[in-house]
């Protein structure tokens, strides 16, 4: 008998309970986890499947050149979007324009400037609690403040400030995030040139975090598009036989009276289209409902597309 | 020899935590003077409170002065004072930038907006820090797509472009190879014929090859300093003789 025969066999009887306590249920645990996630992945995905093919169905054979360039209509064969998705363009526009600056300011305040203590603690709190109050709350609020009491009306501008109220909080957390993600050895190399804590700021930090603060930006945009609850709060008009904007530059420098008018958007006529009893409404609501799903993904798109080309740049360590 | 810089009972504190005690120490103009010393010893510490990088630290505070040729640092323009001292780090860090933004940018900062001058600076400074050849042909190309060591130099080369009197450098090869530590040790020993440098090394051997002048610190104090050759062969004090005989460290 040789002396390896000596040695003690290695236990791997699956009878064993030693076995099976360590070797093998640890292992079937970790397949059966992997399966759990990989089907809710796939549950998430098959459910967008089946909305968009739905939507494609109803909707395709109607999405057409007429469709785009007609204002609402009784007739739902004569009817389009075009008040509808000209009025989403602006208030995207002007939301942007009151929201971004705020924003961006505020997360480079808090994130750069502020001091830690209990009352910026608070503010983070704060701030990371708007981002999760239901927007219809904006939408209230923006019909108390905007329409009423600064007497907006049921305007363009109203409905952009009250949209602002829903992207200011999200765009300040994904800004401070990708702040906090620039490493802190380059505002080092900045001080340890002799920089001012503006220009480590404004010519480092904030050009390092320009592609994760855009990526957070087009994610509310995005989301903010689809808003329909605040909107309809204020009282955005479900038929509009105008174009919102037009006659902007009418008086020198900026008119804007135009920006007092009432308007619809995209979520706001599908939305009346589909609480119509007729069928052919509902064809237009699924036609919109394509535009306004073509516009999301490509804000989308614009955000991986950014994400990865910040990874791609961003090898630090 | 003069000594631009006098550090005078510097003590440093960060909250209620003391970790440097009563520093005294003279700088030598145009020479490198090392600190080694166990981790934790407050060399970093030291070193930072040089060009108050320090300063960045809410809590931290000093006791003591530094002076800067007679005028004391701490009372001084904190700008002013760390374009004359310039500083490398530990880890390269250089911008997400080109190469040339990297060494442009602290003329940039410090108001040169001639484009010819900026030009020449880049030039000049990336010869002094031995990397030009390497890189003449990718000025615009990223710093990050540079080796390690070419990454290293360029911090050096980006701390020279501000025409600094001063450098000080924070373990500088501790995270990069070998053979690009001998290039940079190289280098030093040719800046010193130009510039007053202060390094922090964990590496003694390192401090034995490259410096003038070396300072032992132990928890915080300055054990004892004095010139290279002496210090590593025939210390006054029981505890360098331990830390360079490897006893302890």
């Amino acid at each position: 008998m040789s002396s390896s025969g000596d040695l003690p066999k290695p236990r791997l009887d699956p009878m064993h309970a030693k076995t099976l306590r360590r070797h093998i249920l640890p292992r079937l645990k970790d397949r059966l986890f992997a399966m759990v996630g990989l089907s809710a992945t796939l549950l998430s995905l098959l459910v967008l499947a089946v909305l968009f093919m739905d939507v494609l169905g109803d909707g395709l054979s109607r999405l057409n050149w007429q469709f785009i360039t007609s204002y609402p209509s009784r007739k739902p064969d004569q009817a389009g979007i075009l008040a509808a998705w000209v009025g989403t363009g602006w208030l995207m526009g002007l939301t942007g324009l009151i929201a971004l600056p705020i924003a961006i300011a505020a997360a480079l305040y808090m994130e750069e400037y502020a001091k830690k203590n209990i009352l910026t603690d608070f503010i983070e709190i704060t701030v990371a609690n708007l981002a999760g109050v239901p927007s219809i709350i904006y939408g209230l609020l923006g019909l108390g403040l905007f329409v009423r009491w600064m007497n907006l009306g049921r305007s363009l501008l109203a409905g952009a400030m009250t949209l602002s109220l829903l992207v200011i909080p999200a765009v300040i957390l994904s800004s401070r995030e990708a702040l906090r993600a620039v490493p802190n050895s380059i505002r080092e190399a900045s001080y340890a040139m002799g920089a001012s804590q503006w220009q480590t700021v404004r010519y480092q930090v904030f050009p390092a975090a320009t592609p994760g603060i855009l990526t957070g930006i087009i994610l509310a945009m995005s989301r903010a598009i689809g808003e329909t609850a605040p909107l309809m709060a204020i009282g955005a008009l479900t038929y509009v036989g105008f174009l919102p904007g037009r006659g902007l530059f009418s008086r020198f420098p900026i008119n804007f009276d135009c920006l007092l008018e009432p308007f619809s958007t995209l979520p706001i006529q599908i939305f009346n289209w589909v609480s119509r009893p007729q069928k052919a409404f509902s064809v237009n609501a699924a036609a919109g409902i394509l535009v306004l799903f073509l516009i999301t993904f490509m804000m989308n798109g614009m955000a991986v597309y950014l994400r990865y080309r910040h990874q791609k740049r961003s090898r630090w360590s | 020899m003069a000594f631009p810089l006098q550090i005078r009972a510097l003590s440093a504190f960060y909250g209620r935590k003391q970790s440097l005690y009563r520093v005294q120490m003279d700088i030598a103009e145009k020479s490198v003077t090392a600190v080694i010393g166990p981790s934790g010893c407050g060399k970093s510490t030291f070193i930072r409170c040089i060009n108050r990088m320090n300063d960045l630290v809410p809590t931290f505070r000093i006791e003591g002065t530094l002076l800067y040729h007679g005028v004391d640092i701490y009372q001084s323009d904190v700008t002013d004072i760390r374009r004359r001292i310039g500083m490398v780090f530990q880890k390269p860090n250089p911008f997400p930038k080109s190469i040339h933004e990297n060494v442009a940018y602290g003329l940039r900062i410090h108001g040169v907006k001639n484009k010819k001058e900026i030009d020449q600076t880049v030039e000049t400074s990336l010869k002094k820090a031995a990397l030009w050849e390497e890189v003449k042909d990718r000025l615009s190309q990223s710093a990050l797509s540079l080796s390690g060591g070419q990454q290293q130099r360029l911090c050096i080369a980006r701390a020279l472009a501000v025409e600094p009197e001063m450098l000080l450098l924070d373990e500088p090869t501790s995270a990069i190879d070998p053979i690009a530590t001998a290039r940079i040790e190289e280098l030093l020993r040719e800046l010193k014929k130009n510039y007053t440098i202060v390094m922090v090394t964990h590496n003694m051997q390192q401090a034995a090859r490259v410096s003038d002048t070396t300072g032992f610190f132990l928890m915080g104090e300055l054990v004892e300093t004095g010139p290279t050759s002496q210090m590593f062969t025939n210390p006054s004090d029981q505890r360098t003789e331990d830390y360079i005989t490897g006893r302890f460290g």
